[in-house]
């Protein structure tokens, strides 16, 4: 009985892994150019992945400096930074930087029915410059700068590794609970630009760079004007040292939380029912092979 | 209900009175308690009771979700978003829904597969397998419209395409096919209200595959279960009663798949998903490449390896419906594959092929990935139209086990025995 049930449960696993093998990956490669992401460690990944609190911190610092310029990060309040699994930031701070946020508020109508602009509150969504795609493209010389606030899992490249490799590693990816493609992704392209190649045609106003699509991105090389530096403004810093490469890791990791915000939560959750049901299924097992000891 | 008698008896006044006017207590105990199970079931047999488990599963969360989700253009994507950010345990409800579709499909494949395998559509199960081949036919309208509702980029897109397959019958009679599209679409695009309908729709749909897996169950209990040695219950000792013993089998597979399904919604929420559906549904870009989730995908690659557009979509229903014909197609005298040494081969050449098909599926149709796709469709059909009908007549079976009791002790065990229990030769 045991044979047939780890027989049972490795088809069964064999089953799955041939279902979640045939997922596609999320953007294919036929672009046509070079067009490579790397696989990186995250804090976040796999089962006991959780947020590192600094790294959201800094991240958060960089979106702020660098990316908060042309990008809004909407779906994301300001509260959200003073939560649990996120940044974790001290209240007060929170709230001086919502009502210093460039980006204000629109509100009303008041008393006279005219809307109005308003500092920013705990309560309010971290609002980037543009007030809609028409002035960000007036803007942008006629590019989007797209909301960051799930951008992380809208670009969740699965690898893109040839058969058979492309197999093994999806089985390495669902074995250790690996879906941080998003993050690796955002990471690739912070860090990937280059010389264009020769005879290669850029575009006007376009920048050459090895991770996007295409090879030709409307975004410059922005964290390349000297890095954030951590330390500044801050009485005792003892984190790591700023660096492009640096900066680009946290500011990743950092949209990670913004395009998932309960993760930290769902992992822990998530290994106390794997627990349970570990348990349980044992005990089942156990009491389902005494019960039909007299049928075999 | 079945030509199984309940050997029920109220223990309460409350439990004679009921009897006596709604015997419910009766049938429930009739079919679910002591109903007669073969005592040679394997873990296949335990994904009927995962179905319905998983079915349940997409009922409650999917009513909750519902409460939170607004069926607007305008709203359905935010609403997804909010659901996910700030409605209590909203993620994990809508991790649960999302996962829980491709777990369900994962545990009807292998019903399916197992059903194939072990012969459970031959007779008297004809009826039983089609019904459960209009069960994966709603699943799959279920599925293809719940996908629509996250009102992503791939939700968007897959919609206008599968929908816009319907126009191929213009080719047949012109206009027919336009006209149902614009009918399924409520306008002259995929827009708000064909996801407001979409959304009616994939709330009834559900409600109607409970019914259809009431008759599912209905039939089953008419005819019995088959079982690994594809024979019937002939004596006593062939059978045990569902409570507890099949009851604690289901429950172990259960638990088993449990493990996976909470694997995926708790360490891989957007693994089986598709990134692009975290970008809001935009009519004015198409994504680079649309490709269904995983469990459409061997159909798709079916619908892609034709030339031509109504063919294709006719090799992609008949596919479907071609197994409702297996019960007549195959001409075998044997249930199950285990004793047939040919069909076994065929049969994991079948499976090998559907997997095939899947990963063709999600690759762009180009080149030599729509060759395959051609070769092994082929052979899809093939193994249904030629394998089945022409192996049953030509193979010679392997012997037979006497009965479900010699399959599990041994030959001649169970002979003028009285009862499954004493008839064991062992006390392990």
């Amino acid at each position: 009985m045991t044979k047939t049930l780890t027989k049972s449960l490795g088809f069964a696993a064999a089953v799955a892994l041939a279902g979640a093998v045939v997922v596609t990956p999320a953007i294919s490669a036929e672009s046509g150019g070079e067009h490579h992401i790397a696989h990186q460690q995250w804090s976040f990944a796999g089962f006991f992945g959780h947020y590192d609190k600094d790294q959201l911190q800094r991240g958060f610092r960089v979106y702020k400096d660098v990316c908060a310029a042309c990008h809004g990060l909407s779906r994301v309040a300001f509260r959200n930074l003073v939560e649990n699994g996120g940044p974790e930031f001290p209240e007060e701070s929170v709230k001086a930087l919502a009502a210093e946020w460039p980006n204000q508020i629109t509100d009303g109508p008041d008393d006279e029915g005219k809307m109005f602009q308003r500092p920013a509150k705990l309560s309010d969504r971290i609002l980037g410059p543009y007030k809609n795609e028409k002035e960000a493209r007036a803007a942008q010389n006629g590019a989007l700068p797209p909301d960051l606030s799930l951008m992380t899992r809208a670009r969740n490249t699965h690898n893109e590794a040839a058969w058979p490799m492309h197999i093994l590693l999806m089985a390495r990816d669902i074995a250790t609970g690996y879906q941080e493609g998003g993050a690796n992704y955002v990471y690739a392209l912070l860090t990937g630009y280059h010389e264009a190649p020769a005879g290669f045609k850029l575009a006007d106003g376009m920048n050459y760079n090895v991770a996007f699509p295409g090879n030709q991105v409307a975004m410059p090389n922005v964290l390349d004007g000297g890095p954030v530096n951590y330390a500044d403004g801050q009485e005792k810093y003892e984190g790591p040292k700023a660096s492009q490469e640096q900066n680009a890791r946290d500011v990743s990791a950092f949209l990670s939380w913004a395009a998932d915000t309960s993760l930290n939560e769902r992992k822990r959750i998530g290994w106390q029912v794997m627990l349970y049901l570990l348990i349980t299924t044992i005990l089942l097992f156990v009491a389902k092979k005494r019960l039909w000891a007299k049928f075999h | 209900m079945s030509s199984h008698e309940s050997n029920y008896k109220p223990t309460s006044r409350f439990g004679k009175w009921l009897d006596d006017r709604l015997p419910v207590g009766r049938l429930m105990h009739g079919q679910f308690v002591d109903f007669p199970t073969p005592r040679n079931l394997n873990y296949w047999w335990t994904f009927g009771g995962i179905l319905t488990f998983c079915l349940v599963a997409q009922l409650v969360t999917g009513i909750v979700l519902a409460m939170h989700y607004q069926p607007s253009a305008a709203e359905a994507f935010n609403s997804v978003d909010h659901i996910r950010r700030d409605v209590n345990y909203g993620w994990m409800i809508q991790a649960m829904h999302a996962t829980g579709s491709s777990m369900f499909f994962l545990a009807a494949y292998i019903h399916l597969f197992r059903g194939l395998y072990y012969g459970s559509y031959k007779a008297p199960r004809e009826i039983l397998w089609i019904l459960g081949v209009f069960i994966i036919l709603a699943m799959m309208a279920t599925a293809f419209m719940g996908y629509s509702l996250p009102w992503g980029q791939m939700s968007f897109w897959a919609v206008t395409v599968i929908t816009n397959l319907f126009s191929s019958l213009d080719s047949i009679i012109p206009g027919v096919g336009t006209a149902i599209v614009q009918w399924l679409w409520g306008g002259y695009s995929v827009s708000g209200s064909t996801l407001n309908r979409f959304f009616a729709l994939h709330y009834l749909l559900p409600f109607v595959i409970v019914g259809l897996v009431a008759l599912h169950i209905w039939a089953l209990h008419v005819v019995g279960q088959n079982n690994p040695a594809g024979l019937d219950i002939k004596t006593k000792s062939d059978s045990v009663p569902m409570y507890p013993y099949a009851v604690a089998k289901d429950a172990v597979g259960l638990f088993a798949f449990l493990l996976v399904f909470a694997w995926f919604v708790f360490f891989l929420p957007d693994y089986l998903g598709h990134a692009d559906n975290f970008i809001e549904a935009n009519p004015l870009v198409t994504p680079p490449h649309i490709v269904p989730e995983w469990y459409f995908l061997p159909y798709y690659a079916i619908l892609r390896a034709v030339p031509s557009k109504l063919g294709g979509v006719i090799l992609m229903f008949a596919s479907i419906a071609i197994l409702a014909f297996a019960p007549w197609l195959d001409t075998a005298r044997v249930r199950s594959s285990k004793y047939r040494p040919i069909y076994k081969w065929f049969f994991w050449l079948f499976v090998f092929t559907c997997l095939a098909l899947g990963y063709l599926g999600a690759k762009p149709a180009e080149g030599s990935y729509v060759a395959w796709a051609r070769v092994f469709t082929a052979y899809y059909f093939l193994h249904f139209i030629v394998v089945m009908p022409i192996l049953g007549l030509i193979e010679t079976p392997k012997k037979l086990p006497g009965s479900i009791t010699e399959d599990v002790l041994g030959p001649g065990a169970g002979k003028g025995a009285t009862a499954g229990a004493a008839a064991a030769p062992e006390t392990r």
